[in-house]
């Protein structure tokens, strides 16, 4: 059992649902309880999607445990069948029509119906939501294919791609497809399908006319991808194009896979996020300290991003995506900092508190720690909310996504002179660090960025000191007062560090002077 | 429109015998909550309880979804996730409460009362939560009580989750003394402001011994007995008021503290349960009457003569649909509702016109078939149908907001209407 405040993934039959939602001519009936229908409103509420998802649950009460719910299930299918008229049918069971073991598939099955019909066995107990998308894809593109020849008894195609991966409800997928479908016309390459999203089971059927696919999000397409190498011999983009190197990565991976020797001139003239980064004004980015968590394709990029194209210092890296932990961890080791693998939401609070970034990258969930902590944060990962579906395009990948990203990260953050001012004049009454960056309302700030030992005692902090814990050193009034002199943003990261500097020489009281000497010493 | 006049409204007055209401049954999909919703508005109500649910990742998924994505940085609800590990047996299945209800206590040392809250996979493996609050309260008591209710999709609506938590009070409440004075007991979640104004009301009626179930602390649990009278300001509280009368209190037959009329009957139906005197009655809310009515008239221009559609959602339709029609003068062209209490409806079924179709249960495909034949001006509905519906050219309101918002009592009746009359007013603006 897990206790769970928030969660990062829904389970896997939600995942199930987004690529059905993002198809056309599917349908998915799902052997489900009363209230399982909740999913419907992730779609239509936080997507704004003016449909309903093509979905039908069997909606099964207490009484009809008792009776049939195998006919109930039966008789969903075939009414959804008449009705919607779908070129494929999906079937599964949510977590608790699992438990009762009606065989969704074999029912289905009985039915004759005269289209596809794809069974889902989707673990509730065990996967979760992002799972549930991959064998969802994977199974629905296994059906399609199945008659296909194989590519030594095809034609061979030109420079032609598919986009694998993009699907509803998916962080800026929306945008993100239009962004690289743009890029790829440019190179001279020809998208054959995108799927899930937009795709039609006749679309999936054609999959395999392509030369190559193109990877966007690996955590819905890789075992897709990979059956589609494996048959069809085509072979699939590495680099996912979020940031400016990731870009030029996946333009040459591109390029390669479609035999072009060389792109075409100009295709970065509308990137502006490395002038912006080079220029002088950006210069007080330098080694922000920030911390990332998302999902695993997000959270790479962005420490890429943060440390080559920002010169920020990644100072913590995590993912929920446990499918991907062994990639993040490498990451993460690459930059000298341990990986959270976690998808428990009050492991990710005791992390950011104990590291106290300048600069929070992470998910909705990480945003409200954020906002608790009054430390700035940018979203950069599902799961998402209905700010996450702006009414502009607003693409994470390509050219014009590293430049969003640019100007999301950075918005956040106290602008370079304000925080030189703040820092020479902390006594203006109207202009001090207690307020919020002048850009962003200029506001009191709610909330100071408590005394970490406070928030953290009922959590266990992985490798804290204990006799740290134990015997906290007392602050002097006078080092007190200075420390509030310290602006907000680095106030919080200096109590750590002198109370550290302090317990590693056993003194038992913080002063002026200790706090000017672990000052001293961390800043070597 | 003055206080006389709804003299002539008293459910005695009504016309149309509740038997003769034409109510049809549906089955097939239906698009409404689960009980473990409830756990939304409870949360904040009962402000020293924590809602522990035990179920799957779909109820943690369900709650955050349901809570508007995050809205609460710390909640007082949670979700111990069954997890394969514990359907095959190979934990022990009580360990793992134990340790998820320590894990828990040790972060919220100030929570007084924790519900375990049963779910649909819960109930299908059946696993005794009775048992475990019983064990566990054992161990934990004085510092915390544990209770246990379920808030399954197989056996709950979304409101019927309110039911159940607070029928599993009910046996935790103090016997109140046979020689004790009567007392009133009005049940059902209410906003705060609402209660202390339904308080000063009655104690300007002359009622001065006023409890309310939920209280806003656990441990301030009212006192009941057979001098109690208690009067319900939900319609959805079946289990509840059940487990009242086996404890000797007597019910309080009213139609739903809902707009001027409904709010009216209400505190008279409590005053002639009292022997109080009508015109005592209505001398100490005569001027919440009047001022109730004048922020009606406002609403009535906008919706005076428009027709409404109700998808199953609350248990609120009735009595909803009443408001709309008498108070507002507004046509309704179905009430959907997930389950009908004949008896605890019955004084806003009694007021409700009997040409009026009533859908107990839901298909819901063929019920849109139906609104979309019916083209309503408004359909009350909730938020996985309302943006399909706008884009389909018909204006809706999410129900959803009719249960977080406060909307009883004399008021709140301008706002109720306002809820109503806002999607219609803003589609006449909007030249988009």
């Amino acid at each position: 059992m897990q206790l769970t405040v928030w969660t990062y993934e829904g389970p896997p039959h939600v995942g199930a649902m987004r690529v059905a939602a993002s198809m056309r001519g599917v349908h998915y009936v799902l052997h489900a309880p009363q209230g399982d229908t909740y999913a419907d409103l992730l779609f239509t509420m936080i997507e704004r999607r003016q449909s309903r998802p093509p979905v039908t649950y069997t909606t099964f009460q207490a009484r009809d445990l008792g009776s049939d719910t195998a006919e109930l299930f039966k008789t969903a299918a075939k009414s959804a069948y008449d009705r919607f008229q779908p070129q494929l049918l999906l079937v599964g069971a949510s977590c608790t029509a699992e438990l009762i073991q009606d065989d969704p598939g074999g029912l289905a099955a009985a039915l004759d119906l005269p289209v596809p019909v794809v069974a889902l066995e989707l673990p509730s107990y065990q996967k979760k939501e992002n799972w549930g998308a991959s064998e969802t894809f994977y199974q629905i593109v296994r059906r399609m294919t199945g008659n296909h020849p194989r590519r030594s008894d095809a034609p061979k195609p030109g420079p032609v791609c598919n986009i694998l991966g993009p699907t509803s409800l998916g962080f800026r997928c929306r945008d993100d497809v239009v962004e690289i479908c743009a890029l790829l016309e440019r190179l001279g390459v020809t998208v054959n399908v995108v799927a899930p999203l937009g795709a039609s089971p006749a679309d999936i059927a054609r999959l395999p006319d392509a030369a190559f696919n193109v990877v966007l999000s690996p955590e819905v397409a890789t075992p897709t991808a990979q059956y589609l190498q494996r048959t069809f011999g085509q072979p699939m983009t590495k680099t996912v194009p979020i940031g400016i190197g990731a870009t030029r990565a996946f333009i040459a991976e591109v390029l390669a896979l479609a035999g072009i020797a060389e792109p075409p001139a100009g295709l970065e003239d509308d990137l502006r996020a490395p002038w912006y980064s080079r220029s002088v004004d950006s210069t007080y980015l330098t080694g922000k300290r920030v911390f990332i968590f998302g999902d695993a394709s997000h959270v790479l990029a962005a420490a890429r991003m943060a440390t080559e194209e920002l010169g920020f210092m990644v100072v913590g890296l995590g993912t929920y995506t446990r499918e991907f932990a062994r990639e993040v961890r490498a990451a993460a080791e690459a930059l000298g900092v341990q990986a959270l693998i976690a998808d428990d939401y009050l492991e990710v609070e005791a992390r950011i508190i104990e590291l106290q970034p300048e600069l929070v990258l992470g998910t909705q969930m990480e945003r409200h720690i954020a906002k608790r902590l009054s430390i700035p944060c940018a979203v950069i990962s599902s799961p998402v909310h209905v700010q996450d579906f702006p009414a502009r395009r607003s693409p994470q990948m390509g050219i014009e996504g590293a430049n969003v990203i640019f100007d999301t990260w950075v918005h956040p953050l106290m602008m370079g002179l304000e925080e030189h001012l703040l820092a020479l004049f902390r006594d203006d009454f109207e202009f001090n660090d207690a307020r919020a960056p002048s850009h962003l309302g200029g506001g009191e700030r709610s909330v100071d960025v408590a005394p970490p030992q406070k928030i953290t005692a009922p959590v266990a902090t992985q490798g804290a000191d204990p006799n740290a814990a134990k015997l906290p050193p007392t602050w002097a009034a006078e080092a007190e007062a200075e420390l509030k002199k310290i602006p907000f943003f680095v106030r919080g990261k200096a109590r750590r560090n002198t109370e550290s500097f302090a317990t590693e020489r056993q003194l038992g009281m913080i002063t002026l002077e200790t706090l000017y000497d672990a000052k001293a010493h961390f800043s070597r | 429109m003055s206080a006389t006049i709804v003299l002539d409204r008293r459910p005695e007055a009504g016309c149309i015998e509740p038997s003769r209401l034409a109510v049809r049954q549906e089955r097939g999909q239906r698009e409404v909550f689960c009980g473990l919703t409830g756990i939304v508005w409870m949360h904040r109500k009962i402000q020293d309880a924590f809602f522990l649910i035990v179920g799957s990742r779909t109820c943690a998924h369900l709650m955050q979804s349901a809570a508007g994505v995050m809205i609460f940085a710390e909640p007082r609800f949670g979700t111990a996730i069954i997890e394969e590990r514990d359907l095959a047996g190979m934990a022990d299945i009580d360990a793992e409460l134990d340790r998820v209800v320590d894990r828990l206590l040790a972060r919220r040392a100030d929570i007084k009362t924790l519900f375990l809250v049963g779910s649909c996979p819960s109930e299908v493996i059946k696993l005794d939560l009775k048992r475990a609050a019983f064990r566990l309260s054992k161990r934990l008591l004085p510092a915390t009580r544990v209770l246990h209710y379920s808030g399954s999709g197989i056996e709950t609506t979304f409101t019927q989750g309110e039911d159940a938590c607070l029928a599993s009070l009910v046996p935790e409440m103090p016997d109140a003394a046979p020689s004790s004075a009567p007392s009133l007991m009005v049940v059902g979640t209410l906003a705060d402001i609402v209660e202390d104004q339904l308080t000063r009301l009655l104690t300007a009626c002359g009622i001065t011994n006023v409890t309310y179930l939920p209280a806003r602390r656990s441990r301030d649990l009212p006192a009941v007995g057979t001098n109690t009278r208690y009067i319900l300001a939900q319609p959805f509280l079946t289990d509840t008021a059940r487990q009242l009368d086996e404890r000797g209190a007597r019910r309080i037959t009213a139609p739903m503290p809902l707009g001027a009329e409904g709010t009216q009957l209400w505190f008279e139906a409590i005053g002639d349960a009292f022997d109080i005197a009508r015109l005592q009655v209505r001398a100490a809310t005569a001027s919440a009457y009047d001022r109730a009515e004048r922020s009606l008239d406002r609403q009535r221009k906008t919706l005076a003569g428009k027709s409404a559609f109700f998808f199953p959602d609350s248990q609120l339709e009735v009595p909803l649909a009443r408001f709309l029609s008498r108070e507002l003068g507004m046509s309704i062209g179905e009430v959907g509702i997930p389950y009908l209490d004949r008896r605890l409806q019955s004084a806003d079924l009694d007021l409700l016109a009997g040409d009026i179709p009533i859908v107990e249960g839901q298909d819901v495909e063929r019920q849109l078939d139906r609104c979309r034949h019916a083209r309503p001006d408004i359909a009350i509905c909730g938020l996985g149908l309302a943006n399909p519906l706008e884009a389909e050219g018909i204006t809706t309101k999410w129900s959803i907001e009719l249960v977080f918002s406060p909307i009883h009592g004399f008021d709140q009746a301008g706002d109720l209407a306002e809820l109503f009359a806002r999607p219609l007013v803003r589609r006449e603006r909007l030249r988009v």
